[in-house]
């Protein structure tokens, strides 16, 4: 059974994801507003967000894990800002359902450039997070 | 704009809960935590955007829950670090796997919910 102690610790960390996360909703949102969706076109706002997210979320993870072993802080850190902000920025339903509503307005070849540019962009982008977050992590 | 923050909260709260628990009860090297909350999400979206669509649902709710709560409950990054792990493992096959198969998965979810809702309204 799990002791009062350890049922408070893990809401906090709960919280502390959903406080990221709402935090990652509103820039978002923001992002979403600046640049409104114009139909049949790129879905500019998500693209954006989930390629900048996940340069951002390999560039923490890499960064941490290089700092040593995972402290008390550190696990603040990384649920707080990647499992929360960066977990709630980036979004893989806006991209199924953008995918979606392209396909259904019969624009499939944009549909299609849309879903393999955002994994080509977002791992290229992920992939440079990480060698960015090693090569600091060296120097430090 | 704050209610779609608050939902986003919980969407993550709810992405970390449930990605803990599969963690833990299947310890595989297959993110599958990750892989449920990203297609059950996109389920959901393409259900409210057909709703919505259909005048079943209004604009505030259909935001709130779509770009709230399932925008802050799957994510994209995440998706992209596990998949850049497994292939720094030399795991390619699971790698390629993981990023090929949950981009079909979730817009075929995303895509069929849609087509079902807009089926039933």
């Amino acid at each position: 059974m799990w002791s009062g102690r350890r049922v408070r610790r893990r809401l906090r960390l709960v919280a502390v994801v959903a406080a990221g996360g709402a935090v990652g909703t509103l820039a978002r949102a923001l992002l979403a507003e600046a640049l409104p969706h114009v139909e049949g076109q790129l879905p500019y706002a998500t693209l954006i967000a989930n390629v900048s997210g996940a340069f951002l979320l390999g560039l923490l993870l890499e960064r941490l894990l290089r700092a040593g072993a995972e402290t008390p802080g550190r696990r603040l850190v990384r649920l707080g800002l990647g499992t929360g902000v960066l977990g709630g920025f980036t979004t893989f339903s806006g991209l199924g359902l953008e995918v979606t509503l392209l396909a259904r307005a019969d624009a499939g070849a944009t549909a299609l450039a849309y879903a393999l540019g955002s994994v080509v962009l977002g791992l290229a982008a992920c992939l440079a997070g990480v060698a960015i977050g090693a090569r600091r992590g060296r120097s430090a | 704009m704050a209610v779609i923050c608050l939902c986003g909260g919980l969407g993550a709260a709810c992405r970390f809960v449930l990605d803990t628990a599969v963690r833990r009860r299947w310890s595989t090297r297959m993110p599958w935590g990750t892989i449920l909350v990203n297609v059950s999400g996109s389920l959901l979206i393409g259900a409210l955007a057909a709703a919505y669509a259909g005048d079943a649902l209004g604009a505030r709710p259909y935001l709130v829950a779509g770009v709230g709560f399932c925008g802050g409950y799957t994510t994209f990054s995440t998706a992209m670090v596990e998949t850049v792990r497994l292939a720094q493992d030399g795991d390619f096959r699971r790698a390629v796997v993981n990023v090929v198969g949950t981009t079909a998965v979730t817009c075929a979810a995303a895509a069929s919910a849609y087509a079902a809702v807009t089926g039933l309204t």
